[in-house]
């Protein structure tokens, strides 16, 4: 048997107060780790899935419709703007130069649905020539949809199988899209044909809202794919010479707000992260050194017990790394218990698009976040460490009476 | 274990003044043979702890070598020499010295927490042994903030001697002990020279010149046998 019983565990136990306020401290560091760079990749994979969605290139849109924020809008946050031209623009656009794949689709907004306690934006989309959603819904469903087939956004409370209802018509959900971390997870696809029994269901149910639209005359927005061998911008200044009264956007445009934002929140958080760390680096710092020196007599008997200035100074570097080690996985645990839980209102408090990057990735950033903790902290103990192992043992003892 | 020092002298750098070499031990010359008890008194400041630390490889001396049997042990290195002071040197400081976050079995058995043992039970009984010899035999589960004085001196008395040492090096054993306590301590120590083993005992105490083999004095560094 032996009795190798770590003093390093005696020390941390014989000083609770210590031991623990600075066990909370790297949790505190390992945590904001954890919380910043999950937070930050999030907004970074919710940009991404948002850019994808979006599919198209450029964006034209009547241009009354057509300021930049107003686009936001549309884009991040569903039912806001609602806005239709005719559509022999559509004809218009698809003449000119450079277009490859082009699509309309026409914006409804929903009273009320039964099943959702907000306004839901309803896009109808033309399974012909659609390129941006049928490849979601192919993904989701395996084909197209039928007549009163709908695909919701990731938020709604409905599933596969459910029905909903929209003016008074019951709706198949026959896909959950995935998550994009936007006002877009609230909305509801469907193609031309159900578009059409809705709004005659609204004429019908007396509401005269969508009375002027009919889904063969109007469009609310005509989505542009350009083709390789032309540069977008050039096919996007062509667009806004020649077809008038419209107004085109490039898609990656109208998320540059978001992206910038972005960039501005994860700035913010660089800076918070750092700030944590230099102070509880510091304060580590501090502490480890004052502890140190409190026990100079202490580790001065470890060497007349034999104890070597390697193993002095192995004894302090050990007893840091128990202590942050602790703290860096409790609070790489606690990060965690507020990014899962609360991510849905984390994404709802910033306003931006926020999408949870996959487990992997997450565990990850906790294991680095650990390591990278724990390290830190028992690298603050080295410059104790080293001083406490220079020290002769003969003078700290002489004569102290 | 016969101990030597040879022309041992130790300088310090005081500061404040200037940089301000004090010579704190004098080329000294000493011999501590073994199983006997060697003495040495002298005024405060005189350089007793420094020539005691630098004898029991704490401090390496300024010139001169210090040889245990026919090794020079400042020319080991640190891991080397450490491994050696545990094996073959006990020492009990000046002043008190209990680890206290330690029991006081833990802190008797401390060189053995640095180092397993193989087997636990028989170092604990022997710690439980020398213990009930000093008498405290009931004091193994306390910590040392529990403790008197006399039992923290008997206590590191215990832990110097737990590896069962060539030599021991006692400063001041007795300083800030009562009479009783203080005939205590050093009829440990004498006994334990006795068994075979070298004892060295710096001390003010005029009584424990009785229970010295050898005696010796130190007056500003220099060292005169009595
Ligand atoms: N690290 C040091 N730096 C400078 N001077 C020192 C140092 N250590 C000891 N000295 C000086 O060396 C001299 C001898 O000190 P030492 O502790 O050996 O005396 P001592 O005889 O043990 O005294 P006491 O009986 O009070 O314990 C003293 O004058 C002391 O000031
Ligand atoms: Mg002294």
């Amino acid at each position: 048997m032996k009795l190798t019983e770590s003093l390093s565990f005696k020390n941390i136990k014989g000083r609770p107060a210590r031991s623990l306020a600075l066990t909370i401290l790297t949790a505190i560091m390992a945590a904001s780790i954890v919380v910043g760079t999950v937070t930050v990749t999030s907004l970074k994979t919710g940009l991404g899935a948002l850019e994808s969605r979006l599919g198209a290139d450029i964006m034209v849109v009547p241009a009354s419709a057509a300021s930049k924020k107003n686009f936001e809008n549309i884009v991040l946050q569903g039912s806001k703007g609602y806005f239709y031209m005719d559509r022999t623009y559509y004809d218009k656009v698809a003449e000119r130069e450079g277009i490859e794949k082009i699509s309309a689709q026409l914006f409804l907004a929903s009273a009320s649905a039964g099943c959702c306690s907000v306004p839901l934006q309803i896009i109808g989309y033309d399974p012909e020539t659609d390129f941006t959603v049928s490849p979601w819904i192919r993904k989701s469903t395996g084909g197209e949809l039928g007549l009163l087939d709908v695909v919701v956004g990731n938020d709604l409370s409905v599933f596969v199988g459910d029905t909903i209802t929209f003016y008074n018509v019951r709706c198949n959900v026959v896909a959950k899209l995935d998550k994009t971390g936007t006002d877009l997870d609230t909305a509801v696809y469907t193609n031309t044909d159900t578009i059409k029994r809705l709004i005659e269901s609204s004429l019908e149910l007396g509401m005269n809202d969508f009375r002027d639209i009919d889904p063969d005359k109007v469009v609310s927005c005509i989505l542009i794919k350009v083709a390789d061998d032309h540069p977008v911008d050039e096919v996007l200044n062509d667009l806004n010479l020649h077809v008038r009264r419209t107004k085109s956007f490039k898609t990656k445009d109208m998320i540059s707000g978001v992206s910038d934002s972005l960039i501005g929140v994860s700035g913010i958080i660089g800076i918070l992260m750092c700030a944590v760390w230099l102070l509880g680096l510091v304060i580590l710092f501090l502490a480890f050194t004052l502890s140190v020196n409190e026990r100079r007599k202490e580790f001065a008997v470890l060497r007349i017990a034999g104890a070597s200035r390697r193993k002095i100074s192995r004894t302090v570097v050990s007893e840091a790394l128990i202590i942050t080690l602790g703290g860096s996985i409790a609070g790489t645990a606690a990060g965690l218990l507020i990014m899962l839980p609360f991510n849905g209102l984390i994404e709802e408090s910033m306003g931006l698009p926020f999408l949870l990057p996959e487990a992997w990735v997450i565990i990850v950033l906790c294991f680095a976040a650990i390591v990278v903790s724990a390290a830190a902290g028992a690298a603050s103990s080295a410059y104790s460490a080293h001083r406490v192992s220079r020290l002769d043992a003969g003078l700290v003892l002489r004569g102290d009476n | 274990m016969i101990i030597t020092g040879n022309n041992v002298s130790k300088e310090f750098i005081r500061q404040g003044k200037g940089t301000n070499r004090f010579v704190a031990v004098k080329q000294t010359q000493i011999r501590i043979e073994e199983g006997k008890l060697t003495l040495l008194t002298g005024r405060s400041g005189s350089g007793k702890s420094t020539l005691l630390n630098m004898l029991a490889g704490l401090l390496a001396p300024t010139s001169g070598t210090v040889m245990y049997g026919d090794d020079d042990i400042y020319s080991l290195d640190d891991e080397k020499l450490s491994a050696f002071r545990m094996e073959n040197i006990g020492v009990i400081p000046q002043g008190q010295t209990a680890v206290g976050t330690l029991t006081v079995i833990e802190n008797i058995c401390l060189s053995y927490m640095l180092k397993g043992a193989d087997d636990r039970a028989s170092v604990y009984s022997y710690a439980r042994e020398l213990m009930a010899r000093f008498g405290i035999p009931e004091l193994e589960n306390e910590l040392p903030s529990a403790l008197s004085g006399g039992e923290l001196r008997r206590m590191a008395i215990a832990r110097a001697m737990i590896r069962k040492p060539g030599v021991i090096f006692a400063d001041e054993p007795t300083c800030d002990l009562d009479d009783e306590n203080t005939e205590l301590v050093l009829k440990i120590l004498k006994n334990t020279a006795e068994n075979g083993t070298s004892v060295f005992v710096v001390s003010h105490e005029k009584d424990a010149a009785q229970y010295a083999d050898f005696c010796y004095s130190m007056n500003a560094g220099e060292i005169s046998a009595l």
